[in-house]
């Protein structure tokens, strides 16, 4: 199959249905409500189900329950909607069960705005919702990377049973770029016969199965962390997914970025070579599990003096940076907050200024 | 001699955590008996509430599946819209479905979803120990409303029942007790009626029923009884308030 | 080499449309593409515009300040829009509902009556198509041919307005040339 010009929202949508997801609920919130919108036309297509929820907090329910049945059940939403489904996100983690959530991220706190934003980087990655809990995030930079991480997201949530976040921003759910859809990461679902409440008739069994996440034992709640924990450090291990760019030159800074905000510092480090400035980056894919010892050994590099985390957002992921780091190098923090996405000449300057 | 009297095989041999007098017991039994009834066990997927049923699926022996407070009708939306062929169930107390959860009930009854909830109404927060709920009488003295529910101060007791038989989507509403004798069976041939529908694949289908909390009331199990007669079903009358006919 | 597009106009106008009919001609045509919209309350009968990036390399940032090109449909987007055009680019000026010019000596503005046109083919709705074919006549940021062909693919479900747009299409190419 050929390229197809797609809109970001309507990619994701129909990358969802390639990896065999056919159960969307969803709330519409803008910049994301044309995958609903789109999804709304195309289920009834593939015999899927689409449904309108009353709620964000319903919508994240109504996954819990049917992904708690055994189905592939994902929903997509922007940043106050995403707040409210992080009560259920929680629980679903909680009771380990896969599902996948997309923000496409608009500016905060509060409504804030409707422009692209990175400032959802701490409720993705840090919680969101109440509990020891980890969401295995990814942030696409391209249309094309959004459709991709999409089908990847499916089976890792059931490799996990955990909830996976893709988390864009309102330009990469608003943009069209040419897409190719890969039919080879489709993906059966596991066998999900041993946990999942699908009726002891489906599964020809007498043993019924419980989907919870009340442990009123002090020492079983403590054991089920622990189990969680060994999930999330397995993540660590095997889910870590970056880019590197420019990293084979003598830079003289590193910078982190990830989502949109790479792509400007992608042209930004290509003027900075014109001008002969070499400047390195790290692009995180994933977010949770965070490449931190790539960062750790591009930053090693003897030529390299600072390391820049740039996002939009007033200085979220910089501090996983400054983890990675281990102080091995100043870590800087430039960025913008609002939906006026950086210019490459305003990182170009902020770099520069760091040096 | 042969056996006349025996546990539904849908109820488990676990002792419950209910206290004395308090009616959850009859009402899980009615529930499990229905299911025995319909040979639905195998296909059949409950969902506890948060409140005094939090545990309740410790005493069934099906699928069952545990839900954020007031947010089992949505969880039962999910699983029976990717999953159809399933008979499910929620199971919520007054505060659960009636406060909390009120957004995720009426819209999940207005949409029409086919399954059933069993809605437990003592007119009191019971696990939490004994605060106001939306169904607290007028007057009722609760530790939250230690002076008495006022009107000028909270409204008027929720009568959800007829709220949700206002929806223009047809379903079978109906609202039962389980305080006497009497209204037990009829309660058990109402929660069998409103399993019937889901069966049938007909509508939204809710039973609920008028309970006691002899320990939040401050009563014996006796007294309980004797209160929720005089006070409660004056109130919430009981019938049916809605049939898809 | 990379060029920039910026398309602007009133929401109604059809800019979006011709902007994604663009970035689809030149995606055909082997580039790299990305169509960047305005969005928000401002798309309901407000200014709409969007930016269609084209590359021979992946494209990095899609955040366009000044852009390469300027397809005016309405004053307040000449008035904002203009300054901001690189030099040596070209700016449509829609002078149908455009009184004004833009004040650029560096730049080869392009001035066609997109409504009137439109209207004597018999439906202002087409303006969007004749200023499209005039900048694409004008600038060769992509193919001609193969930008009637993404038009005619644009309109596959709505055939009987096929006839209408190829004729925009020429008259578009005509006041380019015109203009020369």
């Amino acid at each position: 199959m050929g390229k197809i010009l797609m809109k970001g929202n309507e990619a994701i949508g129909e990358a969802a249905i390639r990896a065999g997801c056919l159960n969307y609920f969803a709330y519409p919130i803008t910049p994301q409500s044309e995958v609903a919108e789109y999804l709304s036309r195309r289920m009834p297509e593939v015999g899927g189900v689409f449904l309108q929820g009353e709620s964000e907090v319903a919508v994240s329910y109504m996954l819990f329950g049917a992904s708690a049945c055994g189905a592939r059940v994902f929903t997509t939403s922007s940043s106050p909607g995403i707040s409210l489904m992080s009560e259920g996100i929680s629980y679903i983690a909680g009771a380990q069960c896969p599902a996948v959530f997309v923000n496409i991220m608009r500016g905060g706190p509060g409504l804030g705005g409707i422009l692209p934003s990175q400032a959802d980087y701490f409720q993705s990655t840090k919680g969101g919702g109440h509990g020891d809990y980890r969401l295995l995030v990814m942030a696409p930079a391209s249309v094309q990377e959004a459709v991709e991480m999409v089908m990847l997201a499916f089976p890792l949530a059931e490799k996990y049973r955990n909830p996976v976040m893709l988390l864009g921003d309102g330009l990469i759910g608003q943009m069209m770029e040419p897409v190719e859809f890969p039919d080879h990461l489709k993906s059966e679902p596991t066998n999900k016969d041993e946990w999942a409440t699908n009726g002891m008739d489906t599964r020809g069994s007498n043993k019924r199965n419980l989907v919870k996440s009340l442990f009123l034992d002090a020492g079983k709640l403590n054991e089920h962390n622990l189990m969680l924990k060994a999930k999330y450090d397995r993540m660590k291990q095997e889910e870590i997914r970056y880019e590197l760019y420019n990293i084979e030159s003598d830079y003289k800074a590193l910078i982190v970025s990830y989502g949109t905000m790479s792509r400007v510092c992608k042209t930004s480090i290509d003027n900075m070579k014109d001008e002969g400035l070499e400047v390195g980056m790290v692009r995180p894919q994933t977010l949770f599990p965070f490449p931190e010892k790539a960062i750790y050994e591009a930053a090693s590099k003897e030529s390299c003096k600072v390391v820049v985390s740039i996002e939009m957002s007033m200085g979220q992921m910089v501090e996983d940076v400054e983890r990675s780091v281990k102080g091995k190098l100043p870590v800087r923090w430039y960025g913008k907050c609002g939906g006026d996405v950086p210019t490459p000449e305003e990182v170009i300057e902020a770099v520069k200024s760091f040096l | 001699m042969g056996k006349t009297f025996s546990k539904p095989e849908a109820l488990s041999d676990k002792h419950t955590h209910y206290c004395p007098g308090c009616t959850h017991g009859i009402i899980h039994r009615l529930v499990a008996e229905v299911i025995d009834e319909l040979g639905i066990k195998g296909r059949t997927v409950g969902i506890a509430p948060v409140g005094c049923a939090v545990l309740a699926y410790n005493y069934f022996t099906f699928d069952f599946q545990e839900a954020a407070h007031g947010r089992a009708p949505a969880m039962a939306t999910g699983i029976k819209r990717v999953r159809p062929d399933l008979i499910v169930f929620t199971y919520q107390g007054d505060g659960d479905l009636a406060s909390i959860g009120m957004g995720e009930i009426i819209h999940a009854a207005n949409r029409g979803e086919k399954f059933t909830t069993i809605f437990v109404n003592n007119a009191v927060y019971g696990m939490t120990g004994g605060q106001m709920a939306p169904t607290t009488m007028l007057g009722q003295r609760t530790t939250t409303s230690p002076f008495g529910r006022k009107v000028e101060e909270c409204g008027m007791p929720i009568k959800m029942a007829e709220l949700l038989s206002a929806l223009e989507t047809p379903g079978y509403i109906t609202r039962q007790s389980v305080i006497k004798p009497k209204y037990i069976v009829r309660a058990k041939k109402a929660v069998k009626k409103a399993f019937q529908y889901q069966l049938e694949g007909r509508c939204f289908s809710l039973v609920e029923v008028v309970s006691t909390c002899p320990t939040n009331w401050g009563l014996t199990p006796v007294q309980a009884i004797k209160w929720a007669e005089e006070t409660l079903l004056p109130y919430y009358k009981l019938g049916e308030f809605k049939t898809p006919e | 080499m990379q060029s920039e597009v910026m398309f602007a106009g009133f929401g109604g106008q059809g800019i979006l449309l011709i902007g994604k009919i663009l970035a689809h001609t030149a995606m055909e045509e082997g580039f790299e593409v990305a169509w960047i919209p305005s969005y928000g309350p401002e798309m309901r009968g407000g200014t709409a515009y969007c930016t269609v990036v084209i590359s021979d390399r992946p494209i990095g940032s899609p955040i366009i300040r000044n852009p390469m090109h300027l397809v005016a449909m309405n004053r307040p987007s000449l008035e904002k829009f203009a300054p901001m055009v690189k030099p040596g680019g070209v700016i449509l000026i829609n002078s149908s509902l455009i009184p004004i010019r833009s004040q650029r000596s560096d730049v080869d503005e392009l001035i066609v009556p997109v409504n009137d046109i439109a209207k004597e083919l018999g439906n202002v709705r087409a303006a969007n198509i004749v200023a499209l074919a005039a900048f694409v006549a004008r600038s060769k940021v992509v193919d001609f041919d193969l930008m009637k062909e993404s038009v005619k693919k644009e309109f596959a479900k709505k055939p009987k307005f096929i006839p209408l747009n190829m004729e925009a299409i020429e008259q578009g190419r005509k006041a380019a040339i015109h203009n020369e």
